[in-house]
């Protein structure tokens, strides 16, 4: 068996049938585990979601008072009737998602896991928030409702005007 | 001459239903008790023979066997708790009232979880300095200390992922903040974030992964993980003592400052 194998290797065959079925194995071992690991992360990761839409109907703009900033729990947006117009402001603190508040009396908006403070337009004041509160697009629907996209972002001051 | 109870034991232990299941025989030599450990399933992970000295509380103050206490207290509370508790929203939120107010020993059962799940933590940080403060987690024990630092991240995580499982506000928003530091991870936190929730929300997807993680396969990560530390004590040569630190390495460690090289 030795000669053979030197008389393989002399032969310019320097690949022995062992090593062959060696490399054949860890090769395939190889190709299973990155399928393997494919397979993982597109079953790991939903296709479909039943979250709620990021569209909201926010009823007609009239229900807004002047000067009014407007909390929808369920939603994570403020909804804001300045002098400018409309604009719809992420609820969610930038910082580590809770959801923050408006204060009325110190005319502020404030987060209350770990006090970053914003000022009406989203611009923070202090606290460890890394951003602003991003603008969400809003627009009016046919039947005159207040619509906000909250998988769209805007430029700040870009108010809507009814 | 009626029988005394030890006798009827010994009856009990020579019958061969009894030879069958436990092949060490009886006898009380020090060759049949090394055998009584050697050749039990669960025994046998550890040393045959353990020095008085290191049975006694100063030794290791008994902090690894007390957080081996609180993760079966935990194995077995956490079983029983299972059979009232559905992981889906909202429903598991009124299975956890349910448990406080309604099932029967559901306020002591869900107390005891909670109180030992607290308990490991602390245990397993105490275990860690104690393990520290005293030189033990030197050569030859250095992998069964980053088996333990692999304990410690199971323990943390069993105990996150448990706290999603009340499903009321602290576990709502403690879930968020925590996921949202997940997805700081440069280049993949969001994707991290993603697949652990299952979703961009923290929602019934979030509960259901949370749910699995904390029953079944974070605790099997764990038990592995468990007997491997138990079975490399007896490897790494037993008990942590001053006495079984080779003479060699005491020697290679001089007292005197050395001179400063020219």
């Amino acid at each position: 068996m030795t000669e053979k194998s030197e008389v393989d290797m002399k032969a310019g065959n320097d690949l022995n049938r062992r090593d062959f079925f060696l490399k054949m194995g860890l090769g395939s071992l190889g190709i299973a585990a990155a399928g393997t690991t494919v397979f993982a992360y597109q079953f790991l990761s939903p296709n479909v979601l039943y979250e709620p839409s990021p569209i909201i109907n926010a009823g007609k703009p009239d229900s807004y008072p002047l000067d009014s900033v407007t909390l929808d729990v369920n939603s994570g947006i403020f909804l804001v009737h300045s002098k400018e117009g409309f604009f719809a402001l992420s609820a969610v603190c930038t910082h580590l998602g809770c959801l923050t508040s408006w204060k009325p009396e110190l005319g502020i908006i404030a987060c209350p896991c770990h006090g970053s403070k914003f000022n009406r337009e989203g611009q923070k004041i202090e606290g460890p928030a890394p951003k602003p509160l991003p603008w969400y697009r809003t627009w009016l629907s046919d039947d005159g409702d207040l619509m906000v996209d909250r998988s769209t972002t805007v430029r700040e001051m870009e108010f809507l005007r009814v | 001459m009626a029988k005394t109870l030890e006798q009827y034991f010994d009856e009990l232990r020579g019958t061969r239903v009894w030879r069958s299941v436990f092949r060490s025989g009886t006898g009380s030599s020090p060759l049949h008790r090394s055998l009584v450990i050697q050749q039990n399933v669960f025994f046998h992970l550890f040393a045959t023979k353990v020095r008085r000295r290191m049975m006694s509380f100063s030794a290791t103050w008994y902090l690894g066997t007390l957080t081996l206490g609180t993760f079966v207290i935990l194995v077995i509370t956490g079983i029983l708790l299972m059979l009232y508790y559905h992981p889906s929203a909202p429903q598991a939120y009124a299975d956890t009232k349910d448990l406080q107010f309604v099932v029967s020993s559901g306020l002591f059962l869900r107390s005891l979880h909670r109180w030992s799940a607290h308990a490991m933590v602390f245990l397993v940080f105490a275990h860690m300095f104690k393990v520290f403060y005293r030189g033990a987690y030197r050569p030859p024990r250095e992998f069964n200390w980053v088996i333990g630092v692999v304990l410690l991240l199971m323990t943390l995580l069993l105990s996150y992922t448990g706290y999603l499982l009340p499903w009321d506000q602290l576990a709502y928003w403690a879930i968020t903040v925590g996921s949202n530091i997940a997805s700081a991870a440069p280049f993949v936190g969001d994707k991290i974030r993603f697949m652990l929730l299952g979703g961009n929300l923290v929602n019934a997807n979030a509960l259901l992964r949370f749910y699995v993680l904390h029953c079944m396969i974070l605790p099997l990560v764990a038990m592995f993980f468990i007997a491997i530390h138990f079975w490399r004590i007896r490897k790494d040569g037993g008990l942590y003592s001053l006495q079984s630190q080779p003479k060699v390495a005491a020697a290679a460690t001089p007292l005197t400052p050395a001179k400063e090289a020219q």
